[in-house]
């Protein structure tokens, strides 16, 4: 099987990316490609990415609190796209009352303050399509 | 006792060690050794090394009376949503005892965009106050004192609209600039390496900050320019030793950038001040900031040849770490948040910000603030740590540690000199690399149980989600665009228009001060947003590079 490939993206203009560079590390340690966008990514700058690296997961994190604004305008735009199959999944500062809706909006799992890296990696094996 | 008589001792405790962890093993990842005797600083010179508070080289704190004379100021950070709301917020800190003001400004004021901006979306207000113009400023501080309250604003690439603001709304409180007592935190470097709202590339980005130096030396000269931050450094995952190399590294940077501007080190050194973190382990925090003061005074004495007192003096502000928050049980963050006033405390910081137990979470409520401030307050008052001046001088660890955190200090100092000082190591992406390493070193010993974080890897309990957290509505976005509309509608427009295109001129000559340009552009309420707009056309955007 191809390598699961993952874009991990800073949406946003949250500057905290401690927790993103971390993830990708760990993910890449795991065994997958990653690709990570830096900050200050717009939601199209993200979904266009997401297209030109043909990835399979797309692994957000927000600290800032637009979560409830970014997270799901991504998702549209990788919907639009086509991108149908790709993985979405998001992490950072975000409240456990944001979750449904977020989920709701196309964001397969949420990864709060604490998680194991390890959690994340065996959910995107046991997701990734 | 002499040195003889206390190896021979040591010996002997160490032959009986032996016996005892054979049966009962000594848990593993600790410091190398277990204990600390005088033969470990028999050779720090007292006097050159220590010495006495108010002297250098200040290793046991900056004031002579420190604590004695008058507690830290407690300045707790704030800002969220619309300067109504926040001004509220400060009046309520000031009533309860908080003796300086802090402003923490949304991610689109810090990048230098106005809140009508699209990439200004689903971000105003949200992680500090929105400030699009003058008119902003002017409600965020109604019926606060400029003249007597002394206010730090953590704004970095736009400080200098910023601070003219200040300037401005003092101006119509009828407070002259030289009475004006506060901080900006202007420390681009460490947005580069660590903390991501920079704007401009590093060239014209030192050059806005001696322009600062520059300034406020003539015109505001009790501020404080810069707070050179290594803050951000350790909350992106670096260790205390690196947290104070690179700082004083960046440091380095901003005096050697104003002196080649033509600035004499003295006339601007006793401005600059320094932002640390207080992190979970309170010994090792204690040493940082006792090797930090003495780091600096050497730099300046021996590297910039300062001469007046004050220019050797690292003076320090000092936030509890957010990064060591916890989600889980967040009560916990309570206890967490008093040892790190301690260590703070003990290590001798200026002034304090402490943590609220929910940050893990969301902003802080009023009520968890008020814990954290009480916390300063206990601290201050009831623990008797702030009795006595440095009250952990003479320890056989703490002095041991205190070493060992300069010693490494100098040698990452020495390398970054050599790859061609805090700009060029930035730019190859060194600081970064050695700082995401050691985070990543962090995570993998929590997650492998080395480290323990209580409720986090040890002692878990099941939680229903915590309730009562503070939101910001998305609708303050909504208000504040309509806000903005309304000002542009008022205001003078031509007189907008000329003033930035004399800032625009002023920038294209690079031997021009840009304060007084930008105080002007700001008088007629031209917006953050117009006047950053003008200093991109002019000076380009940064582009970061990650290597992961």
């Amino acid at each position: 099987m191809a390598k699961v490939r993952v874009l991990v993206a800073k949406p946003g203009l949250d500057g905290h990316d401690r927790g993103a560079k971390v993830v990708a590390r760990a993910l890449r340690d795991a065994g997958f490609e990653v690709i990570y966008t830096g900050l200050r990514q717009t939601p199209e700058q993200i979904a266009e990415a997401a297209l030109q690296e043909d990835v399979n997961v797309v692994a957000m994190s927000i600290l800032s609190g637009a979560h409830p604004h970014l997270f799901p305008k991504v998702v549209n735009l990788l919907r639009e796209k086509g991108m149908d199959d790709v993985l979405i999944i998001g992490g950072g500062v975000i409240p456990e009352t944001d979750i449904p809706a977020l989920k709701e909006a196309g964001i397969a799992e949420v990864f709060t303050p604490g998680t194991p890296t390890g959690d994340i990696v065996d959910f995107i094996k046991a997701n990734v399509k | 006792m002499s040195n003889e008589k206390i190896q021979a001792g040591l010996d002997k405790y160490n032959a009986s060690v032996e016996k005892a962890t054979a049966k009962f093993p000594e848990r593993p990842n600790l410091p190398e050794q277990r204990l600390y005797t005088p033969l470990d600083i028999k050779d720090t010179d007292y006097a050159d090394e220590i010495g006495f508070p108010g002297m250098y080289p200040y290793t046991r704190g900056v004031q002579p009376t420190m604590y004695r004379g008058r507690f830290w100021t407690m300045r707790m950070y704030a800002g969220f949503s619309t300067a109504a709301e926040s001004n509220k917020r400060y009046r309520y800190l000031i009533e309860s005892g908080a003796t300086g003001l802090s402003c923490a400004f949304d991610l689109p004021t810090q990048i230098g965009y106005d809140s009508d901006d699209p990439i200004s979306e689903g971000e105003v207000g949200k992680v500090g106050v929105a400030i699009d113009s003058l008119a902003d400023m002017e409600v965020l501080f109604d019926q606060i004192d400029l003249g007597k309250v002394s206010t730090s604003m953590t704004i970095n690439a736009p400080a200098s609209v910023l601070l003219s603001m200040y300037i401005a709304v003092a101006e119509k409180q009828g407070v002259p600039a030289d009475q004006l007592k506060g901080t900006i935190q202007n420390d681009i470097l460490k947005e580069y390496a660590a903390r991501g709202t920079y704007i401009f590339p590093p060239r014209p980005s030192m050059r806005l900050i001696t322009n600062i130096f520059e300034y406020c030396s003539k015109n505001v000269p009790k501020w404080n320019t810069i707070s050179i931050s290594g803050y951000h450094i350790r909350e992106a995952g670096s260790t205390a030793s690196q947290e104070i190399a690179f700082t004083i590294a960046d440091g380095i940077a901003y005096c050697e950038a104003a002196i080649k501007a033509g600035l004499h080190i003295d006339d601007f050194a006793g401005r600059l001040s320094f932002f640390w973190n207080a992190h979970n382990n309170v010994l090792e925090e204690v040493a940082k900031f006792r090797a930090s003061r003495r780091v600096w005074a050497k730099v300046m004495k021996e590297r910039f040849h300062a001469e007046k007192p004050k220019s050797m003096m690292l003076r320090v502000h000092t936030q509890t770490a957010g990064s060591m928050l916890t989600a889980q049980q967040p009560n916990n963050n309570i206890i967490r948040v008093a040892l790190q006033t301690a260590a703070a405390v003990m290590g001798g910081t200026q002034s304090l910000h402490t943590n609220s137990r929910d940050e893990a979470l969301a902003l802080p409520t009023e009520e968890s603030v008020m814990i954290a401030l009480r916390t300063q307050q206990i601290v201050a008052y009831e623990s008797g740590l702030a009795d006595v001046i440095d009250p952990l001088a003479g320890s056989y660890y703490v002095e041991a540690l205190t070493n060992k955190i300069e010693k490494e200090a100098w040698e990452y100092i020495k390398k970054i000199d050599e790859i061609g000082g805090a700009v060029a190591a930035i730019e190859k992406g060194y600081i970064q690399k050695e700082i995401q390493d050691s985070a990543y070193k962090w995570q993998m010993d929590v997650e492998s149980g080395a480290k323990t974080i209580v409720g986090v890897n040890k002692f878990q309990i099941e939680e229903e989600p915590p309730k009562g957290l503070l939101k910001v509505d998305a609708s303050v976005g909504v208000a504040q665009c309509k806000r903005l509309a309304e000002m542009k509608a008022k205001r003078d427009n031509d007189a907008v228009k000329s003033a930035l295109a004399d800032l625009k001129k002023a920038c294209q000559d690079e031997n021009e001060n840009l304060m007084p340009h930008i105080l002007n552009a700001v008088r007629t309420y031209a917006t953050l947003g117009e006047i950053c707009g003008v200093m991109r056309e002019v000076f380009g955007e940064y582009e970061a590079h990650v290597n992961l």
